[in-house]
This record gives structure tokens, sequence and C-alpha cells, in this order.
């Protein structure tokens, strides 16, 4: 498949791996980036395509590590393909889709199933996260090697928790010896219990049960203590907790290999969000308080915090028209990942290419994976980013099949212009031609 | 009772005593005690409410409250419905909007809901054009029962400002004890709270009450204690050990009663389980008010469907 060069002039190139930011132009020639001037201008080649960026911000496409579809078994909420198509209208190239499906992803004939639905129906790369046991249920390994020849990038109970300290231990002595990532939901579910949001005066007042910050630290601390033991990368999906900062700092500083996300949600909302029982809010981890999202805040921006993902959950309204205590929890959050974390970079709390390299080169990193630069020969998977664009969030324009935004309304600025993917556009925004 | 002298009351729902400022409740007991005398006539109906109807939407199963709020009203002259759905499916909230709209149909101008789970009053409250009223969701709030305690307490101690009012039992899983602090504080009275830690909600001295875990301390000087009901399901070993020890260190009998103040008055929100949180002795004695609290809680709720009314359409 050939296509003509493309030359992307008069953008504001961003190299978040190596924290570069300025004018440039970047020419794309079968897939991949084959020219690159920083400042100085390209000549288009013959026959090439160009598009003139209007000095916005051109950065490798976003990875999203964590991203539930309903591909197969709940095509109702998502499909491969509705996700896809949410996740390039967000600047999101590549999304790393959880094995909470139904059948679950824990053969390697159900990833071999989703890689080859995503290769004809996605228009971005899906990369299927494989349980880290059968079916979810906690108790027996999967086939960690076959599934990673099959396509899996790495092993989660995506919304569950490895609760058994023992299958852990063996999980991660096992996946040590084929180098694949584990990647841990942190929370203890005894002492989730019947919580529904973060304990503290705020669910006393509601009236609402609540989940101790202890759930997720009292998991994370022992989790940590079976990688030294085993010497497996580890990855904590998504830490809430200013307590859990400090445990994921100590673990890094002696040389374990642990890494962690945070999700936006976590990052930009705080259990105040919830207001009047806003189910959309109900989430896992639940939304905690303000000084938790400052400590990853902070975080984030020393590099304790390593990537932010969506978290993207659709659900629908039989599922989320509840009263709070009964609803399920998730958002959806692929289509405003990158609108969302930008106010973290519009209230001067983080620097863009930091935020930028949450998004791109660090799961790049995390996930072996070649994209995540901007860089000679690096994959074209690239998202042109208007920063100032302000709008308020209607859902109801939303690519998702699902409308269960935290966002719906907010006032939001910043969004993809342009997505392109091997150097395909797969998205282009209207106001944009 | 006239509403002349009362000002309106600002608001379309009762959904919490959150919301309330000190004036609203106040108004409020002051029409209660209208009805309060008019319940004691021979003739007790009015027709404030003529032509109105009144819907009892109980997804919990309640005797008291249901009969309250019918008997109140009835008094002023609506229609009253009642409707009691059965609490087994797990997809209550489903039913709950279905509900909802299906009442909403019907065109009533009131509805009385009580359900399970904290803020399904105010989801419902979203779905429909009629006036609602809060009668308890989950552990969050049952409004009409702290006006009722307000009511009972200052028609018996002429005043609620600076009293000390101590609150005791299951606090985590209480409506009650939510409503009550807020409306307590609202209107000038010290709260204590005592329980077990394990029944106490965290950042629960963030309310501004004082928490008490030794009962005999939290009851010194008190000059109202105000009981909570024990669930069965939470007495053998989930919360606390069992009914014994709980009883012990944290159910009311005549020896704890004595460290109250001499002329400390005793509340319960029924029903009792005697012998759990309360001794009969003290239940059926002479500074229990748990009686003429059943008593009030009509008029309380005569007093909130009456202000409710000022905002239907064509009042």
């Amino acid at each position: 498949m050939s296509q003509p060069p493309l030359l992307l002039t008069n953008a504001t190139l961003c190299d978040p791996a190596a924290g570069r930011q300025a004018p440039g132009h970047v020419l794309v020639r079968e897939g991949r980036i084959a020219d690159i001037a920083w400042g100085a201008a390209l000549v288009a080649p013959e026959g090439a395509e160009t598009i003139d960026c209007a000095g916005h911000v051109l950065s490798p496409g976003l990875i999203d590590m964590r991203a539930f579809v309903g591909e197969p078994g709940a095509e109702h909420r998502e499909t491969l393909a509705s996700a896809s198509a949410a996740a390039a209208a967000g600047g999101v190239t590549t999304l790393v889709c959880m094995p909470d499906t139904n059948p679950v992803i824990d053969g390697p004939a159900i990833v071999d199933f989703v890689l080859r639905r995503a290769r004809d129906t996605a228009c971005v790369h899906v990369l299927p996260a494989a349980a880290i046991t059968k079916g979810l249920a906690g108790r027996e390994m999967t086939e960690f090697g076959l599934l990673q020849e099959a396509g899996a990038v790495a092993f989660t109970d995506g919304l569950k928790a490895v609760a058994n300290a023992q299958v852990l231990r063996r999980a991660l002595t096992y996946a040590r010896d084929f180098d694949a990532l584990i990647m841990q939901h942190v929370e203890e579910p005894d002492l989730v219990g019947e919580g529904v949001m973060n304990e503290g005066e705020m669910a006393s007042r509601l009236g609402l049960l609540g989940i101790p910050r202890e759930a997720e630290t009292v998991m994370l601390e022992r989790d940590i203590r079976l990688v030294r033991l085993t010497g497996a990368r580890y990855h904590a999906a998504m830490i809430s907790t200013a307590d859990s900062v400090e445990i994921v700092r100590r673990a890094k500083a002696d040389g374990l290999p642990v890494t962690c996300g945070a999700s936006v949600n976590n990052l930009v909302l705080n259990e105040g969000d919830i207001g009047h029982y806003r189910t959309f809010c109900r989430l896992s981890p639940p939304l905690r308080h303000e000084t938790d999202r400052l400590a990853l805040v902070a975080a984030l921006n020393e590099g304790v915090v390593d990537v932010i993902v969506s978290d993207h959950n659709p659900q629908d309204v039989e599922t989320k028209r509840l009263p709070f205590a009964e609803a399920a929890d998730g958002a959806l959050g692929i289509e405003t990942l990158l609108g969302a974390a930008l106010r973290l970079v519009h209230t001067g709390d983080i620097a863009l290419p930091r935020l930028l390299a949450a998004l791109t080169a660090h799961p790049a990193k995390i996930l072996g994976r070649e994209a995540g630069r901007l860089a000679l020969g690096a994959p074209a998977d690239l998202t042109l980013i208007d920063l100032d664009v302000p709008y308020v969030l209607d859902k109801r324009r939303l690519k998702s099949r699902s409308k269960n935004s935290p966002f719906d309304e907010a006032r939001l600025q910043g969004a993809a212009m342009l997505t392109l993917v091997g150097g395909r556009i797969v998205f282009r925004d209207r106001s944009f031609a | 009772m006239t509403s002349a002298p009362t000002p309106g009351f600002p608001h379309r729902h009762l959904l919490g005593i959150e919301g309330l400022s000190r004036p609203d409740i106040e108004a409020l007991l002051e029409r209660a005690d209208a009805a309060v005398a008019l319940s004691r006539q021979v003739e007790k109906k009015r027709t404030t409410l003529r032509g109105r109807t009144q819907i009892n939407l109980f997804f919990e199963p309640s005797t008291r409250t249901q009969a309250s709020f019918e008997l109140a009203g009835k008094r002023l002259g609506a229609d009253v419905m009642n409707m009691s759905v059965a609490s087994s499916s797990v997809k209550k909230g489903e039913t709950l909007i279905d509900t909802a709209a299906t009442l909403n149909a019907m065109r009533p101008d009131i509805i009385v809901v009580r359900h399970h789970a904290a803020g399904a009053v105010h989801l419902l409250a979203r779905k429909v054009d009629c006036a609602v009223v809060n009668a308890g969701d989950g552990a969050h709030e049952h409004p009409t029962q702290a006006l009722l305690d307000a009511l009972t307490i200052r028609r018996n101690k002429g005043r609620i400002e600076g009293l000390t009012v101590a609150i005791c039992g299951d606090v985590l899983h209480s409506r009650v004890a939510r409503s009550n602090i807020i409306l307590l504080q609202a209107l000038g009275a010290r709260v204590r709270v005592i329980g077990p830690s394990t029944l106490l909600p965290t950042g629960l001295a963030r309310f501004g009450v004082e928490v008490f875990t030794d009962m005999r301390k939290g009851l010194a000087g008190a000059d109202i204690v105000m009981m909570l009901r024990l669930q069965r399901e939470r007495m053998n070993g989930s919360f606390v050990p069992s009914v014994k020890e709980y009883f012990r260190y944290f159910g009311l009998d005549g020896d704890k009663l004595a460290l109250a103040a001499p002329d400390a008055l005793v509340m319960h929100p029924g029903p009792m389980n005697r012998g759990v949180e309360i001794s009969s002795e003290v239940a059926d004695g002479a500074q229990s008010l748990i009686r003429e609290q059943v008593e009030m809680g009509v008029a309380v709720r005569m007093a909130v469907l009456e202000a409710l009314a000022t905002h239907l359409p064509n009042a």
C-alpha cells in the first residue's frame, strides 16, 4: 500500500521523549517519519500532499494503556470500531484493550480474534491485554507465553485485582521468565467491601459507604514486596492516593521494576464532583480528596506517576441511571483524555512536554513499542493539537456508543485537530480544513 | 391552621434537612404546632390539599412512617394512595426510574418516597414534575423524622438552642442521625454522637459534633438522649460481636440514663429493639418521649405537605 508523501508544515513540534518543543516541519513517507526539520523549512517532495498545521502542536499520537471495549460480548456498549473512532477523535493512536470481555481474553484464540477484528474495523492500533488468571477468576494462571506470541502486550485482570497473594506470587514469578508485564488493578476487594466512593466526610454526608485509601495502599505495598521477591515487571494500573505515591516512589528508589499510572479522572476531578449522586463520577478507584489529587499531579510532574490513562469504560443507561450505590463503576474517557488532561497545562500545574510524555513516550516504553516519539524512522502515529480551542463538551457528539462522560457539559480547552495512524489520516476536526 | 403568620417555604421538594435555613425549619415547626392543635380536635380535617393527589411510594417496608404520611395527607384533604414496591429485585433502580415515569403520568401533586439507596429520592425528584418528600433514603437523610424530633424537644423543653443532645448507636447506617445532626446544629444545640467505632462514619468530627465511644462519658449531663435502632443483621459479629455485649456498653438502661441530666428526656425513632439498644424500663419510663414522637410525626408531616402545597400549580 503506497501513499503519497505527506508534509506537515508550520507546526510546533513536541517530542516528549526528548522534552523538546520548537517550531518545525515533518515529512511522512510510507507510514513513518521520513524527515524532521526543527526550525528550518522542508521542501515538499514531488507529489507530496501538504498540510499547514497553523502553528498547532504536533505530538506523537497518544497511547492509552487502559480502555474497556465491549467487543466481544457487550457490543451494545462499545465495539472496536466505535472505541477506535472515539480514540482517533481524541488524538489517541494506540489503545490497550482490557480482557474484561465475554468471553474473557484469556486464551490465544481470543487475542487473535480481537486483533483480526481490530485490523478489519478499527482505525487506530489496538493492543490486547490478556488476563492474568483464567476467566478473571483469580485462581489459575493463563498461558503467558502463548498469549504473548499471539500478541498480548500485557497481563491484567482488568477491573479486578489478583487478590490471592499466592496466585500473584506465582504469576509474577512465571511472568519474569517471559519478561511479561503484569498490570494490577490495585484495590483490595475485602477492604472495598460495599464501598462506593472515597471514605471520608463527603461519603458520610451523602450516606454512602466509603472505600478507604488503605484498600489501595495495602495491596500496593503487598504487591511491591512480591515484586522484590520475584523481580517481575509490575505496573500499578492506576493509583489514586497520596500515600500510594510515596509507596511507588520508594519502590522506584530501590530500583524495583515498578511503574504506575493514574486515571485522568483522578488527576482533574475529586470526590466533590459527585455532587448530588452523579453516577458518571462513580469510578474505580474512586475519586479521592483534593489533597490526593494534588499529590498525584505533583507525582506526575516528578515522574513518579509514569502514565495517564483514560480508564475508558462505556456504560449504558441500564447500569448508570440508578441510585449511586446500585450503579456500575466506570466512565467514558478516551475521547476526552486529551482535553481533560490539558486542564493541568492550562492551570500551570504541568508543562506540556511533561504531560505528553505521560501520554506517549512513557506508555510506549513500558509496553515496548517504537511509537511515542517524534524521531526519524518512528511510526507516523501523530496528533495535531490545538491547545487553546475552548468548548463545552456535549456528550451527544461523542463517538462512543455510550454516553457516560463525567465531563458532559464541562468547559474544556484544547483538542485534537488531526490524527494520523501509520501516516494515514484517521481523524480531522471539522474546524480544521 | 392558617399559613398567614409563617413565611413562605422556598423549596419545591423536601429532600433533606441539608439546604434548609434556620427560618425554613422554624417556620415548619410553627406550622406543626398548629397541626398538633388541629389533630387534638374532634374535627381534624382541613381542605388545604382538597383535590390534590398524594402518592406514598415505599420501596422499603415501613408501617409507622407510611401511616403517618397517609394520615397527614388525609387530614389536609388530599387523596392518598399507598404503593409498596416489593424489595427483591437487584435491578431495583430500573424500577425506580420506570416507576417514577409511570406515576408521573398519573399527575400526582405530591410523591412521598422511601428507598433503601442513598440519593434515590434525589434521582426520582429529577424525573417527576410534582413535589417530592423524602421519607428516608438509605443512610442519607430522613428529614421529617428530624423535624418531628425537633418539635418534640421544643414542646417539652421550650427551646433547642443550648441543649445538649446525645445521639447513640448505629450512626454509620442511620439516616435519622444525619438529618438530626444537621437540624439540631442549625437550631443551636450541642450534639454529641456515641457509639462503637465500627458503627461511626469516618469524618464524623468534621460534622461539628463531639464523638464518644464510651457511652457513660457521652451521656454525662445530656439534656436529650436519642437512641438509634440497631439492625438485626449487624448484631452478630459483623459490626458488633453480640447483642449481649452491645447492650452492656451501648444499651440505654436506668443506670446509664442516671448519668444524664436529672431532667433528661429519652427518644427513639422506632421501631425499638427492647433489650438491644434500650431497656423496657427506660422505654416505658417517665423520661420517655417515644409515644409523643409518634403524635408529632403526623403534625410535622402535615406541616411539610402544607408548606409544599404553596408551590403547587394553581395553589
